[in-house]
């Protein structure tokens, strides 16, 4: 058992939750859903537990399994724990065309972990994702909200490195 | 120069401002036509300009419109879909990025033709710092009187909201869309009823792509008759093409209907020859579920006539040696691209998209995607290629939405067109030693 009670967003959040459910019709909350559980992620670790999932459901007055299903669909929501700083690599098509491969294989081998793993320190997971609409500024990256994009192994040194000196956290909400 | 509707001010700073939106003319075709125009007559204007969706599927937009069920007392919607999420495809991110406001002022107009007065922009959740550009343009708007009650005096009332999703390229699909901005997973809805008689909420609903809404300002601004002059045949009007792969110059790029295909890969206007001097190998012209051609057969039909940027000219000769128009994703290889290795990376995107409702499509993406990774890996055998034919025709016309054909229809084209490349694979990967299926960055 979890116990939702454990959990509250801050009030700044619960405001932002607020005018979220004010946007549809009375009784079509649950359109919420999706955006709220993007405000959850950034407030709670960056991931979301069943703890988080349940806490959103009791605002929404749903049942949990609405929330685990619909959080379990979308790829942006992470339901592990995750690195400060999530990596997300493109790989699809035109971004393997120029390059791609070589970004991912050398941030694995920068940060000593392969795709899907995290760095012992928890600053950084790695993953490689599917089209992100860059595909004419390929090579990309995204971190959090930014596009990182025609990338070099430089320009990703680069990004690396400043990530790393200011504690980069990879939140967008 | 080519004809600039949408991107005629792309290039003015701070174009995605309100003050300089207006200054360029902004705004101005709403006040006329919110004062001048009843909702049916700029219905009319749309359906006589031919505008066809311009998200991939190419369905007149009028006629869509005109199916908009208005039983009494019950709210209708208008959906913008802003999902971009066909691998190739980034132009709906360049226009709402660059020039926001031309995306409000459509959907103000638009809402106002089919009588909506709640709309949203459904974006996907990767472009989340596009959707802050949009929810900051919406808020100007609604500071101008464009927005909210009562908008110019005229009694119309229109609220407008941005909702971002979450990662799931299915919900570019429209009913899955609309179950998504709904709060559930996106699983395509069984049609009919369609969204026109039963939408978002279950009421009538419209749903269509951010282009497509765009182009409805420069339409009521010229008239549908004009618009229609622009283009060739059905093709009537501009359309944004996303140009990517190896190319000098890729970006988005607005072209009239009817440019030809080799001038649009190889003009200095356009995407500037292929990169590094190299020769054209192949083109995935409307991104990743559209058939890939060989250089001769996107250059050129099947009867020597030459290829052009049109829904009719790309489509011609059917799928045995044309292809679409689709959203506009134009995809262009050189000479040493691995054409199994790029399929197996659609191959792949697809199994990981799929929604898992229908099985041919749950099962049969990913069971191409590890045949294809057996080929690449060089376990593969001729078996294989026929298996893989057989699993993509068994997996077309057998699903709830058409992701099943996205899937289906790259394996299908790459084995039509490239079928020895797939058996070079498996018998002689000595032949083959010089293509390319590992890109290092500077190639």
């Amino acid at each position: 058992m979890t116990n939702s009670q454990d959990i509250q967003f801050s009030t700044e959040a619960m405001e932002k939750v607020r005018k979220i459910i004010s946007r549809y019709p009375t009784g079509k909350h649950k359109s919420a859903l999706i955006p709220i559980l993007h405000i959850a992620q950034a407030e709670f670790g960056g991931w979301l537990s069943s703890q988080t999932m349940d806490y959103v459901a009791s605002i929404l007055e749903i049942q949990p399994i609405e929330v685990y299903e619909v959080a379990s669909f979308y790829s942006m929501f992470n339901l592990q724990p995750v690195g400060n700083c999530l990596i997300e690599v493109c790989r699809t098509s035109s971004c393997w065309l120029c390059g791609a491969e070589d970004i991912i294989d050398h941030i694995e081998n920068k940060l000593g972990i392969t795709v899907g793993e995290t760095t012992p320190d928890g600053m950084f997971t790695l993953k490689a994702v599917e089209c992100l609409g860059s595909c004419g500024t390929a090579p990309m990256m995204q971190v959090g909200a930014d596009y990182h994009e025609n990338l070099t192994i430089e320009k990703v040194d680069n990004l690396l490195d400043q990530f790393k000196t200011d504690n980069k956290k990879s939140r967008y909400c | 120069m080519s004809r600039k509707l949408l991107l005629k001010n792309d290039h003015i700073q701070g174009i995605n401002t309100l003050k300089t939106y207006k200054e360029n003319g902004g705004y101005s075709v709403l006040e006329k036509a919110l004062k001048g125009m009843s909702p049916d007559a700029i219905v009319e204007e749309v359906k006589k300009s031919g505008l066809r969706g311009r998200g991939g599927a190419g369905f007149p937009t009028g006629m869509k419109w005109s199916f908009l069920a208005k039983p009494e007392g019950v709210p209708r919607y208008l959906v913008c879909n802003a999902d971009e999420s066909e691998p190739g495809t980034f132009k709906d991110r360049y226009l709402m990025e660059r020039i926001p406001h031309l995306l409000v002022e459509g959907m103000i107009l638009s809402s106002f033709a089919l009588g909506a007065n709640t709309s949203y922009i459904y974006i996907r959740g990767e472009y989340f710092y596009v959707s802050r550009i949009l929810e900051q343009a919406i808020e100007e708007a609604y500071q101008a009187g464009y927005l909210g009650k009562n908008i110019l005096g005229t009694g119309f009332d229109l609220d407008l909201y941005v909702q971002v999703g979450a990662g799931a390229y299915i919900c570019g699909e429209e009913t899955a869309l609309l179950e998504s901005l709904e709060g559930k997973r996106g699983n395509p809805r069984i049609k009919p009823p369609f969204p026109a008689v039963a939408g978002l909420y279950g009421c009538p609903t419209v749903v269509n792509n951010v282009e497509t809404i765009a182009a409805v300002v420069p339409i009521i601004e010229m008239g549908g008759d004009e618009y229609a002059k622009i283009g060739i045949g059905k093709s009537t009007g501009t359309k944004l093409i996303s140009a990517s792969g190896h190319i000098n110059k890729p970006g988005v790029y607005e072209i009239e209907l009817g440019l030809p295909v080799e001038e649009f890969i190889f003009s200095e206007e356009w995407c500037g020859g292929i990169k590094g001097g190299r020769k054209l190998k192949a083109v995935v012209a409307g991104g990743s579920s559209v058939p890939i051609l060989p250089a001769d057969l996107i250059l050129k039909t099947a009867n020597g006539e030459p290829r052009l940027m049109s829904y009719e000219s790309l489509g011609e000769g059917g799928f045995v040696t044309g292809t679409m128009l689709g959203s506009g994703g134009f995809i262009v290889m050189d000479e040493d691209t691995s054409i199994v290795k790029n399929l197996y990376t659609f191959s792949r995107f697809y199994h990981h998209e799929s929604c898992g409702q229908c099985s041919p499509c749950r099962e049969g993406t990913g069971w191409m995607e590890r045949i294809l990774k057996k080929i690449l890996d060089g376990r593969g055998s001729l078996a294989d290629i026929d298996l893989l034919w057989d699993i993509q025709s068994k997996i077309e016309g057998k699903t709830i939405c058409p992701l099943g054909e996205a899937a289906a229809w790259p394996v299908a084209a790459a084995i039509r067109h490239f079928r020895p490349e797939f058996e070079a694979y498996v018998t002689n990967p000595d032949s083959i030693k010089d293509i390319k299926h590992y890109y290092r960055l500077k190639n």
